[in-house]
């Protein structure tokens, strides 16, 4: 196993460390499908995940969360930089080398539709992890399998059952099982709620709570919704084209964000009362397209405090190390 | 600002009924007796199986006895189907002939159907220069004309029931192949493919234990368009002299042999031909109804 090659010293609290992590996908035209532009879903991302914590990383649909929490869970290669997990540098390992370490960190997904075998009763695919990493006799796989479904509110004796006869609240819980079985350190909980009716959102939020207590999860949560992310987020991230723009404590990134971004995604969550009125005017103009090179900040087009130096330098995260990190010459100059 | 959701208890979930789960195949096999062609083929296809398990037991005549003095009887008490230029009973030989229609639809289609899941999932799992060769491969085989495909391979084996059966089997191979590297790949992008990654699952686990399962209703019905034809294919093989020999009573053989006969003696020819159409008749129609029942798009 590769250990962390790189100078910067691996602090025992940091599960996970992303150093300057890019991922490129290539864009490819016409009939002989050559390259003709690269777009950078992830370009250059710092980032530490502290044993214990639960890490939100919020941003809007297509500005490379998902993309970077596969690149972090080594799904994918990065292009640039380096992943390290538990000392381990994984962001170059072929899947052969980083089998064993799979067992170390798991994903919930989204869709809990799409996500389960169709063709498996929800005992085979809850038990997958422990036939594929070999772990314990036939017996000893039922009972952890029984108790895990236990503990995410499943009712053992229904491990026979077929993923179309369950509800997405419990098919969701099905797949918490498949992760957890492994009894992994880090859990990356990719919009593990997004295609959940809104009154069972709460009961799988609360279940991920009560299993991070119970087992000493560490979780990377991502998510678009900030209300689920404030709820169950010890410290959050803020992603804005490949980019992390703001990262704060829970309390310090709700109650003063800082960054233009941060600011108006908060200004744009909808409040649940009726004599409401927004007050600072909603982001115009789109997200433009990842697939040029940008030069300075990639807010500039959309952010209403711009300069002419975001025009042309681009901000890194600054601010103290651990503490609140925001990239933006504004900022910076103490707006 | 107070974007806080509601907190929910931890209500108990699984709360499904514990009714006995009526297993998939008798799911599968009620909807079936449900379906009208799926009563008719079905019909057909288990009268083809009673007459090639209980053939010999059913039939009033022994199918190769010559009886040159009651040769090309019309059809009647004695000889419901009438007898042939040799004096055999055709009743008799077209009971006993259901087992060759059955031999060569199992046959060829398991070798074809083996070849091809084979060859369609090394495209798939090796990827990159193997799923190139192999598709190649398959290109070529589905480049020659069909009847020029199972004529070459006769040729290099020689003529006879197992070859034919052979060789309609290899023909059918690249279709096979194709139709799984198709569904193969569309069943690796989903999601719960994705999930067997993150566990640690190697290729070999995933294609046969995740995506083997997720393409095998598409493989049946498949099957069911193929088997009929591929029934029909060894029948024109033996009518050709390429595949059943005389005396062997397979259908398409007898069609060969008697067809000299027909401006006199219609039911020489009328006993296999009919004996043909309505068994591709029965199998299409059963066919039909599988494809109705499995097909998620058409349920």
């Amino acid at each position: 196993m590769t250990k962390a090659t790189s100078g910067k010293t691996h602090r025992a609290d940091e599960l996970v460390t992303v150093s300057g992590v890019s991922a490129h996908f290539a864009v490819r035209s016409g009939l002989l499908r050559r390259r003709t532009g690269t777009v950078k879903a992830v370009d250059g991302v710092d980032l530490v995940i502290r044993r214990g914590e639960t890490l939100g990383l919020v941003g809007e649909s297509g500005c490379g969360k998902t993309t970077l929490a596969r690149t972090i869970l080594g799904l994918r290669p990065a292009d640039e930089g380096e992943v390290v997990f538990d000392g381990h540098v994984i962001s170059q390992l072929p899947p052969r080398d980083l089998k064993p370490l799979r067992r170390h960190m798991q994903l919930i997904f989204q869709d809990p539709y799409a996500s389960l075998d169709p063709h498996a009763t929800i005992g085979r695919s809850i038990r997958a992890g422990l036939d594929i990493h070999g772990i314990g006799r036939a017996a000893e796989r039922s009972a952890i399998v029984a108790d895990m479904m236990n503990r995410v509110g499943l009712d053992p004796a229904l491990a026979d059952r077929f993923p179309h006869e369950f509800s997405g609240g419990q098919r969701q819980r099905v797949g918490i099982a498949r992760a957890l079985v492994l009894n992994p350190q880090l859990v990356v909980c990719d919009e593990p709620v997004s295609a959940l009716d809104v009154s069972i959102q709460s009961q799988i939020l609360n279940l991920i709570k009560d299993l991070q207590a119970d087992l000493g999860l560490t979780y990377l949560f991502v998510s678009h919704n900030l209300a689920v992310v404030e709820h169950v987020a010890d410290r959050v991230a803020v992603m804005y084209l490949g980019r992390i723009v703001e990262i704060a404590d829970r309390e310090a990134l709700f109650g003063a964000p800082r960054h233009p971004y941060t600011q108006a995604l908060l200004a744009a969550v909808p409040q649940p009362d009726p004599t409401h009125r927004r007050t600072e005017a909603p982001l115009a103009g789109e997200t433009p397209s990842p697939d040029v090179d940008y030069q300075g900040c990639r807010f500039r087009g959309r952010c209403p405090v711009a300069i002419d130096r975001c025009r042309t330098q681009e901000p890194e995260l600054a601010g103290p190390v651990n503490g609140h990190r925001t990239a933006c010459w504004r900022v910076a100059d103490g707006l | 600002m107070t974007h806080q959701t509601t907190p929910g208890t931890l209500a108990p979930a699984g709360t499904v009924d514990h009714r006995p789960r009526r297993s998939g195949l008798i799911r599968i096999l009620r909807r079936l007796a449900r379906h009208r062609s799926g009563r008719i083929g079905g019909a057909a296809v288990l009268v083809i199986i009673l007459m090639a398990a209980f053939g010999s037991l059913l039939v009033p005549y022994a199918p190769l006895k010559i009886d040159m003095a009651h040769r090309l009887l019309p059809p009647g008490a004695s000889h419901w189907f009438g007898t042939d230029e040799l004096g055999r009973d055709l009743l008799s030989r077209v009971i006993f002939g259901a087992r060759y229609l059955l031999l060569v639809g199992v046959y060829s289609t398991a070798i074809a159907f083996g070849g091809g899941v084979l060859l369609g999932l090394l495209a798939v799992a090796g990827g990159g220069w193997t799923d190139m060769l192999v598709m190649r491969l398959v290109d070529i085989m589905l480049a020659f004309p069909y009847v020029l495909l199972l004529l070459a391979i006769i040729a290099a084996l020689g003529p006879s029931l197992t070859t034919a059966m052979v060789a309609v089997g290899i023909a059918g191979i690249p279709g096979y192949a194709r139709l799984v590297r198709g569904e193969a790949l569309s069943v690796r992008e989903r999601e719960y493919v994705d999930a067997m990654r993150v566990l640690g699952a190697g290729t070999l686990r995933i294609t046969l234990g995740t995506i083997l399962p997720s393409i095998l209703p598409a493989l049946v019905i498949y099957t069911s368009y193929v088997m009929p034809l591929a029934v029909l294919s060894a029948s024109a093989l033996s009518f050709l002299g390429l595949g059943a020999q005389p005396p062997l009573p397979e259908w398409g053989a007898m069609l060969v042999s008697s067809r000299s006969f027909l401006a006199t003696a219609w039911w020489v020819v009328a006993a296999p031909g009919m004996a043909i159409f309505l068994s591709i008749l029965g199998l299409n129609l059963f066919g039909n109804a599988l494809r109705d029942v499995l097909d998620p798009k058409h349920s």
